[in-house]
């Protein structure tokens, strides 16, 4: 949605400032819709209708509002908040309302935000490489793909007939058709009803782009992290939540699967979060390779960024921004992943809108329609069949901060009562270094059962009986703790000591594992795998050593089990693990 | 310039007056009382024939007759690189007799949010001297890491500590380093006592001619806290970004700082979100804790070492709680470990500088740096579990290995932790005294530790120990 465009709609009669009071504005005689896009003031801060209440209106602003003074004007635009869809948004860096980061820092001259700057979300100039799909008489519905072009290495963005153009299942002729380089305002094919395509569509935030149906997900999206996958893993499609105090690594989780998800399309959404860390993402990401395909990362990735300190109604907006860029490219039949980082500080920032607007509070102050956005937000991912026949999903995954690192305040509880795969950081596990520090006796996912299915056939057949084998082990440990934490480790018998250390290659070896190394950083579901079959194997010769009548003692101390703790870091894991495998059965048989 | 003598409403820090002319939002304010004493104050909500204005220096003497200007503009800082060894007071006027401050510029001091396409990604090492700092939790230049401390505390005296012996290493070595590096301490309803100690230590150690001070003390008004941050960042900013310091801030104390927003808040009889603090707490705590940073294409950098006490040692507090979800990481000072007589009393294992893995390394500490890190971490909080059980089973129920973790905690705490306030350690000597630690625990025990650096570095015997005396 930009200003230099919005000019040539009309813009219908405008009003005054009547009141400023932070990011609330409220005008007279304003004569708008709810959700219409304003501008406010002689600088034109962009803004949005928020309440109407006889003749006064009130708007959120999106900039800083600092000396602006009743009495100045508001245009109207006439139109909802909207985004500009089309190719060059991957490969970008967006603030809340799709103002491109880096356009911005050279029209202000400056490395600070100012106001009243509005750039388009895509560029409206530069000249693509239109290859049509379709030929003149050809019948297209909505939605339908006439064309490709190549946005990026990694990606061929679909040219799309705008859903608006056509009735549901009507269809209508291609009149004319063009091949050839062309900028994103320039029709590219003719329908025979009218309707000039080109590369750029619009499409108001706030409401969710049309499909013909949602499916159940039945494929995994692969994280490269053993604990989710391996434990608890998500779906293409699926929705999950990552609760956890500040330091338990919300964020480090959120850019571990934006860098090896195998989703073909990332959007990071940086809701009110800190500046150097979106730094770090805008500098990593050219330079980190697709594990897909070895093309920078930045080419399937686009990012928003609304830190922290950026105006807290552009952080309300940034979610939505996100998720409609994020089902664009799902039309076009690519899975999409959208990380959320923080869903709190959006919704903190309906909060801070709500109380300006002194609406009566909900639970801790939070507005009572705090849950009905969530669950919106998140019901706009799935497993989706696109209008034009299509496939492709969003999958959304939030990180959620809540204060204290209280699981029962309103966020957290009105985002579990949605999300499918909830991954419960803990700030124990994080203080003695064990990361990712996901817990795995909170942590759960329902999409287990509809993914084995998946597993099974790419990975092992036993894929479900390891997992199993593995949670058993981890809920045995938990309960012996407790009394160990009572009597110490040397009073249990001889077999629950064996638990307690197996179980612990399960948490050390398995269970962690190190972002910032490079081969371990990313764990392919094979070796997630073989590791636990690895362990697996030291539990079985343990035991059948321990019923030959080796003491606990001996069997604990050899020199081989060790050695499961470098499996993360190898290379050539297969190698390594049959040879541990066999070294491990060798010496502790040699034990009787 | 027009006056108005048509206040309607005093209540708390507000003041209620009409006006018939449009007044912008945040602009600054005059007021003038029948006493001829004079306040000053800003714009909190503008609309048409009233505006709701917050008085910085409280209201008390302030009647109907009073009388009110609006300047016209919102609040600016007159900076200048003059500033340096100069005291202020926590509006930023001189309180230090020295001579007038003729500003270079006057910059507004609401500053608008750094473009995070337009950051650098703060890597570069700062060597505060402190072991648990550098060798745990390493600080890097344009980092905010605050301090979590509680009453009582000798926050101050490592704040101090920090501002004396922070440098960068690399930098020392041209020999220009000195002349670089700038100290603003933005002093927040801190007590008189308090602040005579921070100032005889910046005069002791000839620190304040690199220091800007600006003073907001107990007893003066708790509304002017809330732009003293705001001074000092603006200070800073300019100090950083156009004259190329780097400038470390220290502001303490933040409890102090929420406090007065809550009062306003409480004034203007706002929706409160928790325990009363106003719902905007995270955004206005974000808008200056996000002015620490790095420019692209800029020499200077603005390190933000925020001190807050935390109510009853409690970290889900919503004053450490939101601070600790914008800053990047935390320090801990730990009443018991001061009990104990640990100086400073930083307890590693909560602590966290989410920037230390960027900034340490080969190149910029050390090699074994990230492992060693990572492998004492989890010995002494093993050590930590472990001493939990032993006042229940006793010490001889414990495997020998399980003693030697009891050790090493010990250990940790008394030669790496204890360093005292005056010593200053540069990393080399930290990651030794790490390795003469780590050598208590078996070789295979070191299972975070890269093969190759336990080859290079790990003690064989007490003999090879560098910093520790080898024990009886």
């Amino acid at each position: 949605m930009s200003k230099a465009e919005s000019t040539e709609t009309t813009t219908t009669e405008d009003g005054a400032i009547q009141s400023v009071s932070g990011p609330v504005v409220s005008a007279r005689d304003l004569d708008a819709r709810m959700n219409d896009v304003v501008y406010v003031g002689d600088e034109g801060l962009m803004g949005e209708v928020i309440e109407i209440e006889g003749d006064i209106t009130t708007i959120q602003v999106y900039e800083e509002t600092s000396g602006v003074s009743p009495g100045e004007p508001v245009e109207n635009t006439g139109e909802p908040l909207s985004v500009d869809l089309g190719p060059g948004m991957l490969d970008s860096i967006y603030d809340g309302v799709q103002r491109p980061l880096d356009v911005l820092e050279g029209k202000m001259g400056s490395p600070y935000l100012d106001r009243g700057v509005d750039a388009p979300g895509i560029d409206l100039e530069q000249q693509w490489e239109f290859e049509p799909t379709v030929e003149v008489g050809d019948e297209v519905g909505r939605g339908d793909i006439v064309g490709v072009v190549e946005e990026t290495v990694t990606i061929d963005h679909k040219v799309m007939v705008p859903p608006d153009a056509l009735e549901e299942g009507e269809t209508t002729e291609v009149t004319a058709v063009e091949s050839g380089s062309f900028d994103v305002t320039e029709t590219v094919a003719e329908l025979a009803n009218g309707t000039g395509v080109s590369m750029h569509q619009e499409w108001p935030v706030r409401e969710a782009r049309p499909s013909q149906n949602k499916k159940t997900p039945r494929t995994p999206l692969v994280s490269g992290q053993r604990i989710l996958d391996g434990l608890f893993p998500i779906a293409k499609g699926g929705t999950a939540a990552i609760p956890g105090p500040f330091g338990s690594g919300k964020t480090v989780t959120q850019h571990q699967l934006a860098k090896y998800a195998d989703a073909d399309i990332i959007i990071y959404v940086g809701c009110g979060e800190r500046g150097n860390e979106m730094t770090e993402v805008i500098e990593d990401f050219p330079e980190l390779e697709d594990p897909a395909n070895g093309n920078p990362l930045m080419a399937r990735t686009s990012l928003i960024a609304n830190t922290s300190n950026m105006p807290v109604a552009a952080r309300e907006s940034c979610i939505y921004t996100g998720i409609t860029i994020a089902e664009f490219y799902r039309d076009m039949g690519y899975d999409v992943a959208l990380m959320a980082d923080s869903t709190s500080r959006w919704a903190e920032a309906m909060r801070e809108i709500s109380s300006r607007l002194e609406e009566m509070p909900g639970e801790e102050g939070y507005p009572a329609y705090l849950a009905a956005r969530l669950a919106q937000f998140y019901e706009r991912a799935g497993y989706f069949e696109n209008v034009n026949g299509t496939e492709g999903s969003v999958s959304a995954i939030g990180a959620v901060s809540p204060p204290g690192g209280d699981f029962s305040e309103p966020v957290t509880q009105n985002t579990l009562r949605i999300v499918k795969t909830f991954w419960a950081l803990d700030a124990d596990l994080a203080e003695r270094r064990h990361f990712p520090s996901i817990n795995w006796n909170e942590s759960y996912s329902l999409y287990k059962e509809q993914l084995d299915p998946w597993f099974q056939e790419n990975v092992e057949e036993d894929w479900p009986e390891k997992r199993q084998w593995a949670v058993d082990i981890l809920d045995e440990e938990t309960e012996l703790q407790e009394i160990v934490q009572l009597v110490g480790k040397d009073a249990l018998p001889d077999d629950q000591q064996l638990i307690l250390e197996i179980a612990r290659y399960l948490r050390e070896a398995y269970l962690q594992q190190n972002a910032f190394h490079p081969v371990d950083t990313y764990c392919p579901p094979e070796k997630t795998y073989l590791m636990l079959t690895a362990i697996q194997t030291l539990h079985d010769e343990a035991f059948d050593a321990l019923e030959a009548g080796v003491p606990v003692e001996e069997i604990v101390d050899t020199e081989a089990a060790p050695r499961i703790n470098r499996i993360g870091v190898q290379e050539d894991y297969e190698e390594y693990i049959e040879e541990l495998k066999a070294d491990i059965a060798e010496e502790l048989r040699s034990l009787y | 310039m027009k006056e108005y003598q048509t206040i309607t409403e005093i209540s708390g820090p507000l003041v209620y007056a009409e006006v018939d002319e449009a007044i912008g939002y945040d602009e600054i304010v005059e007021i003038e009382t029948a006493q001829g004493e004079t306040l000053r104050g800003q714009v909190l909500e503008s609309s048409e024939g009233v505006v709701a204005i917050q008085v910085f220096e409280g209201t008390s003497g302030i009647d109907q007759n009073a009388s009110v200007r609006f300047l016209g503009e919102t609040m600016k800082m007159p900076v200048t690189e003059d500033l340096l060894g100069r005291v202020l007071d926590g509006s930023g006027r001189p309180i230090d007799d020295g001579p007038e401050i003729v500003p270079e510029e006057r910059q507004d001091i609401v500053g608008a949010a750094i473009n995070p396409y337009s950051r650098e990604y703060p890597e570069e090492f700062i060597e505060t001297g402190v072991s648990a700092i550098d060798g745990m939790n390493t600080l890097v230049r344009g980092q905010k890491l605050p301090i979590f401390s509680s009453s009582g505390q000798p926050h101050s005296q490592l704040a101090m500590q920090i501002a004396r012996q922070a440098s960068v290493p690399e930098e020392e070595e041209d020999g220009e380093e000195s002349s670089e590096f700038a100290v603003i301490f933005g002093a927040m309803g801190i007590t008189q006592e308090e602040a005579n100690e921070f100032m005889d230590d910046f005069e002791r150690t000839g620190a304040l001619e690199r220091s800007v001070v600006f003073m907001n003390l107990a007893d003066d008004p708790a509304v002017e806290r809330t732009v003293t941050p705001r001074m000092v960042l603006t200070t800073a900013e300019y100090l950083a970004f156009e004259k190329d310091y780097h400038v470390l801030v220290i502001l303490t104390d933040m409890t102090n700082y929420c406090e007065a927003l809550r009062e306003i808040g409480a004034a203007r009889e706002e929706v409160p979100g928790r325990r009363g603090y106003p719902g905007y707490m995270y955004t206005d705590l974000a808008q200056l804790y996000e002015r620490a940073g790095r420019i692209q294409g800029r020499e200077g950098s603005v390190t933000q070492i925020p001190i807050l006490t935390m109510p009853g040692d409690d970290d889900t507090h919503p004053i450490p709680d939101l601070t600790g979800y914008i800053t990047e990481g935390q320090i801990y000072v730990d009443p018991d470990l001061n009990s104990q007589g640990l100086q400073p009393p930083i307890n590693v294992l909560p602590s966290l500088s989410r920037l230390m893995d960027d900034g340490i390394g080969e190149g910029l500490t050390r090699e074994d740096h990230a492992d060693v890190k990572d492998q004492m971490f989890a010995a002494y909080a093993e050590g930590e579990d472990l001493r939990d059980l032993v006042n229940i089973v006793g010490r001889e129920a414990l495997s020998e290995l399980d003693n030697k973790y009891l050790d090493f905690a010990d250990a940790f705490e008394s030669e790496f932790v204890d360093q005292g306030f005056d010593q200053n350690r540069d990393i080399e000597e930290t990651l030794s005294i790490g390795w003469d630690l780590l050598s208590m625990l078996p070789k295979d025990a070191l299972n975070r530790i890269d093969e190759e650096f336990i080859e290079e570095y790990y003690r064989e015997d007490d003999s090879e120990r560098k910093v520790i005396e080898a024990a009886d």
